[in-house]
């Protein structure tokens, strides 16, 4: 839950910034441009920050996630379960778990992104969300999240099933 | 294979920690042959080694030497799937945690090593509520872990080793989490399970109402066998199991 919420909230700042990036719109006076490249160069390294604490979020909270789980992994190792199949099991978790999270963030991003707008440039501003900013946005943020998500889910899951059964068992957390 | 009389074999089985810089022995050259079907238990007080005896019975944890055989197999020569494949079918554990997965039901508990198995679905859940029935939970299906109790927890851990019909069943301390009372009714099961299934049964404990079942005792002290003794040669003032009330 914890951590689907980790995932939610690090996309939907993603989202937010990136969506908010797309949206600028490069001036008509050529006196404002200095300041537009300013802007944009501002605007670039919030994306970036923001994909970095999406990034750092998400692997911790899969961290987490995974490793509190290590005696539910012994287990699974002594009832015989092959080390590929348990892995398999927490990739699948994970991909849901970061698809779904993900759109959630993203609709929660986007929506704030979008009544922002709108809130400061009126109800004209609806135009600036064409369908490539939309679906640009949509497609970045569900890729990076189950992207992410899955990386961080496989190296301790992996790390998790090598263990010596009993060493998994174990594990205090 | 051809059935052996002897289902593990244990030889100088020895197993080292590391704390730091100290180096500790918790197994150092155990021995012992245990027959099919027989229900024994290994004795000894907290850090003799019986638990890391178990583990290294069970193939959970690999010792620095010695070898241990099941059915005549030397565990050291199996890589990890024929490991996991000699869990899956032959050996069956039960913990004092009762490690059941806490977001499954009891009956998927206990389908759950039949999944691993690759027995088919229908065949497994079938399977899953005759042991459920066997344990007397047939009524608790599908409650989750947290809506058991310790007893009944315990009891579906059994039912779930039971699951792929092993010849050998390893219970680490059944009965340490359990209040006494629960504690016997668990032991009855084990030994009713022994006797009727003819499954092997070995415990690590230090519960003396174990003793009165088992048919042999094995008592482990630092890191040794100390002794090993068939039940009738054991003097046990128990009273049977409600002996021990008796003596507070």
């Amino acid at each position: 839950m914890v951590t689907g919420a980790g995932i939610f909230l690090g996309i939907a700042f993603l989202c937010y910034s990136g969506t908010t990036y797309l949206l600028q719109k490069v001036p008509s006076d050529p006196s404002l441009l200095h300041d537009y490249q300013l802007d944009h160069n501002r605007q670039l390294w919030l994306v970036a920050m923001a994909l970095l604490v999406c990034t750092v979020g998400i692997t911790n909270s899969m961290l987490m996630s995974v490793s509190e789980r290590f005696r539910e992994i012994g287990t699974m190792k002594c009832l015989g379960a092959l080390d590929s199949l348990i892995v398999r099991l927490f990739l699948i978790e994970a991909i849901f778990m970061g698809v779904v999270s993900s759109f959630g963030g993203w609709l929660f991003g986007f929506l704030t992104v979008f009544l922002v707008h709108i809130l400061t440039g009126g109800p004209g501003a609806v135009h600036d969300f064409t369908w490539t900013v939309i679906g640009s946005v949509f497609l970045g943020s569900i890729v990076i999240g189950a992207t992410v998500t899955l990386i961080a889910a496989l190296l301790p899951a992996r790390h998790a099933s090598r263990l010596p059964a009993a060493a998994a068992l174990r594990t205090e957390v | 294979m051809a059935a052996t009389e002897y289902i593990v074999r244990t030889k100088d089985v020895v197993k080292i920690f590391k704390l730091g810089d100290e180096v500790l022995k918790a197994l150092n050259g155990v021995s012992v042959d245990i027959k099919r079907g027989e229900y024994v238990s290994i004795m000894g007080p907290s850090g003799s080694g019986k638990s890391t005896l178990f583990n290294a019975i069970g193939g959970l944890d690999k010792p620095d030497s010695g070898s241990v055989f099941i059915n005549d197999v030397d565990m050291a020569q199996l890589d990890a799937s024929e490991l996991a494949y000699l869990r899956c079918h032959t050996i069956g554990y039960i913990f004092q945690t009762f490690n059941l997965i806490t977001v499954m039901t009891a009956l998927e508990n206990v389908t759950l090593p039949t999944i691993f198995a690759g027995t088919p679905n229908d065949e497994g859940i079938q399977r899953g509520m005759d042991l459920l029935k066997l344990v007397g939970l047939d009524h608790r299906l599908h409650h989750k872990p947290s809506q058991l109790s310790g007893g009944q927890q315990q009891r579906v851990a059994i039912a779930r080793s039971l699951a792929n019909n092993p010849s050998i069943i390893l219970a680490d301390e059944p009965t340490g989490n359990l209040d006494s009372k629960t504690g016997e009714e668990i032991i009855t099961l084990l030994r009713k399970l022994n006797k009727e299934q003819g499954v092997t049964i070995i415990t690590a404990t230090h519960d003396y109402k174990m003793v009165d079942v088992s048919d042999r005792v094995i008592w482990i002290r630092d890191g040794k066998v100390e002794k090993i003794q068939n039940r009738e040669d054991i003097d046990l003032d128990l009273g049977g199991f409600g002996g021990e009330k008796d003596h507070l």
